[in-house]
């Protein structure tokens, strides 16, 4: 680290940013028109669900990577966001239909709708719903937690045992949202039959627009001062209440984010696997989310959607050749990156990888002391003509 | 002017039957700089934490500007203008110093103003200024890690005084510092005494010695006196506290002066 960062003047940050911007529409660009043409329609689906699942992560790099919470049970907001959308595609029942329930009601002796499921009419309500509802059972279980001071492993321990009451109360009732099974069979939305590839398409396409999305407005937020806060109450959050500012909203805030980026992703993948059942919030699953951020790098925000890809491509791979087996890889892959790679992948490209990278194109020497010495012409000239 | 920024009155704080201040009082004109000296376990840092908010007392009151401190958090006391150092230096490692400067110096601390409004340029220049008082220009964008515990110390002092509190609370500010550094720390220290009331908890004596007014001795809890830095070096109840009975030592000036009383006997049967 040099000091040749001093004064960065704000031309130079706007234009990294326009490079920024241009880097990740073209990356959307090409995952909307050109990777379409390389992949068959259940590779292309795949892609899209992974998309999705890497919303979630963006939401934990906030939380975890930035604020320093690990949370355990964000599978309960994903579920949360899916149920929310599935609701309302069970409501798309045709005129002429016999019952104007879903159908698993009929086989529960339901006769008429509960009144929780009514809102789901609306597309506009169902739409808020799959953000706010997830963002204000964060905000309330995290405002009860957080204003007690409760942090670090009390609050992952929290977070999971929420994960379990909510897996208990989903898989108990069958007559409301069909307990086990969860819910499923979607016919349509919008007019569109939701299970045709045409349909996918646009799933895949939002998925991407909302990643692009949430990823602009995570970058917003771990920017200026509020990122800088986030950082600081990560790193000592006592200072930061001595230094005048409550950490509790800020807490509340950025939960309640994270929470909403999962609804998110819960009702995208929702669309793309055409199920939801109380299955996405086993813990494991939750747990699986933290590894994939640890994988791409904390507080990278790339790194977040980066291990989200890598993981699940590597499972979905791994599991079709070595289906007895690929269970070890997984573990493997978070042992290598815990042991060798603490600060993820793009943790490491960002320390190291660029000088690597660079060394092995020729672009610059590699060298053994301090490149400040060993690049100095003088200094080199000294050494070889003076004798050591 | 002998207006009272700082009252407390019969304070004491019990942790489970240990009581580390006991019926203290105290008070600070506004504008004094005044030093608190003490042996270890004194009650000098459970003092601070009184004075902040961060424990409560159980018996007593403090009064800042003759408001009772008992409701409020440590962060609303901290907004009314009471700024604390830390022991060690406590700065956000993983930010610059500027970043570090620039979150202290936030006039709106609440979660909506942080988030939506850019740092005026009045703060930016107020932390440039400070960046420069503290001798950290050169560095003012690396991160803090980087720096050394001298610079992080500096770095600390300087967060306190951008938060533009009317109390300073200084705890241990020289502590593993060069004399050099030592005494450019109380060069600080005392330009800032021009416009801020300032507590210093210290045990370097020469330290003490080169800002002092006027010093505090605690000892178990409760103020053992106070005066100048003369008065206090001579006053017997001091050198007791400090260096163990006198009478001790004309008895035998042989005997090293912490010698328990019981092994004493034990070695004369």
């Amino acid at each position: 680290m040099t000091t040749a960062q001093i004064g960065q003047s704000s031309t130079s940050i706007s234009r990294k940013l326009v490079v920024e911007a241009a880097i990740v529409l073209g990356i959307m660009l090409f995952l909307i028109f050109i990777l379409p043409l390389l992949m068959s329609d259940f590779r292309l689906n795949l892609t899209g669900r992974f998309l999705a699942l890497s919303i979630v992560a963006l939401g934990i790099d906030l939380i975890w990577g930035f604020t320093g919470m690990l949370s355990l049970g964000h599978g309960v907001f994903f579920t949360l966001g899916g149920y929310a959308l599935a609701m309302y595609l069970k409501l798309q029942i045709p005129a002429n239909a016999s019952s104007q329930l879903p159908e698993f009601m009929g086989l529960y002796g339901v006769t008429e709708l509960p009144w929780f499921w009514r809102p789901f009419y609306s597309f506009p309500i169902t739409a808020l719903m799959v953000i706010l509802l997830p963002a204000l059972v964060a905000a309330i279980l995290g405002y009860l937690i957080f204003r007690n001071r409760i942090r670090g492993v009390y609050f992952s321990i929290l977070t999971q045992a929420t994960t379990i009451i909510f897996f208990n109360f989903f898989n108990g009732q069958q007559k409301l949202f069909n307990g086990t099974n969860g819910l499923t069979d979607f016919k349509t939305l919008f007019g569109l039959e939701v299970s045709k590839p045409g349909a996918q398409y646009v799933f895949y396409v939002l998925t991407i627009l909302f990643l692009a999305a949430t990823y602009a407005l995570s970058r917003w937020l771990t920017s200026g001062r509020f990122g800088r806060l986030l950082v600081a109450i990560r790193d000592d959050e006592t200072r930061v209440r001595f230094t005048g500012y409550n950490p509790t909203g800020f807490k509340v805030l950025v939960f309640a984010i994270s929470a909403a980026f999962a609804g998110l992703a819960g009702a995208l993948f929702t669309l793309q696997t055409g199920i939801i059942s109380p299955n996405s919030m086993n813990i494991a699953f939750s747990i699986e989310m933290v590894i994939w951020v640890a994988v791409g790098g904390r507080a990278t925000l790339v790194g977040a959607i980066l291990g989200t890809l890598v993981v699940n491509f590597a499972k979905s791979t791994l599991s079709e050749k070595f289906p007895d087996i690929w269970l070890f890889f997984q573990g493997a892959l978070f042992l290598v990156v815990v042991l060798f790679l603490p600060n993820g992948i793009v943790g490491w490209l960002r320390d190291r990888g660029l000088d690597t990278f660079q060394t092995l194109i020729g672009k610059r020497k590699r060298s053994m002391t301090y490149p400040s010495l060993e690049e100095d012409p003088e200094v080199e000239y000294e050494r070889k003509n003076t004798g050591d | 002017m002998s207006e009272k920024i700082l009252e407390i009155e019969n304070l004491t704080v019990n942790f489970d039957g240990f009581r580390a201040l006991n019926n203290l009082s105290f008070s600070l004109d506004t504008g004094e700089l005044r030093v608190i000296i003490g042996p270890n376990g004194a009650g000098k840092t459970t003092f601070l934490d009184i004075i902040t908010g961060k424990t409560k007392p159980t018996e007593g009151q403090v009064r800042f500007k003759g408001r009772n401190l008992r409701p409020y958090a440590e962060y609303q006391i901290a907004e009314m203008g009471i700024g604390r150092k830390f022991q060690t230096p406590r700065v956000y490692l993983n930010l610059s110093p500027r970043e570090n400067l620039e979150l202290a110096c936030n006039r709106g601390k609440g979660v909506f103003p942080t988030l939506f409004k850019r740092t005026p340029s009045p703060e930016k220049r107020t932390v440039s200024g400070l960046l420069e008082t503290i001798g950290l220009i050169p560095k003012a964008d690396m991160k803090a890690n980087l720096l050394s515990h001298g610079e992080k110390q500096w770095l600390e002092i300087g967060m306190l005084v951008a938060q533009s509190p009317d109390l300073l609370l200084v705890d241990e500010p020289v502590a593993g510092l060069t004399d050099e550094e030592t005494e450019r720390t109380g060069e600080l220290l005392i330009s800032l005494a021009q416009s801020h009331s300032i507590i210093v908890i210290e045990h370097d004596m020469e330290f003490v010695r080169q800002i002092a007014r006027q010093v505090t001795v605690l000892h178990q809890g409760s103020v053992l006196c106070e005066g100048t830095i003369d008065e206090v070096q001579n006053d017997p109840k001091v050198i007791e506290v400090y260096l163990g009975k006198e009478e001790t030592q004309h008895e035998d000036d042989m005997r090293p002066m912490s010698y328990p009383v019981s092994t004493e006997d034990a070695i004369a049967t």
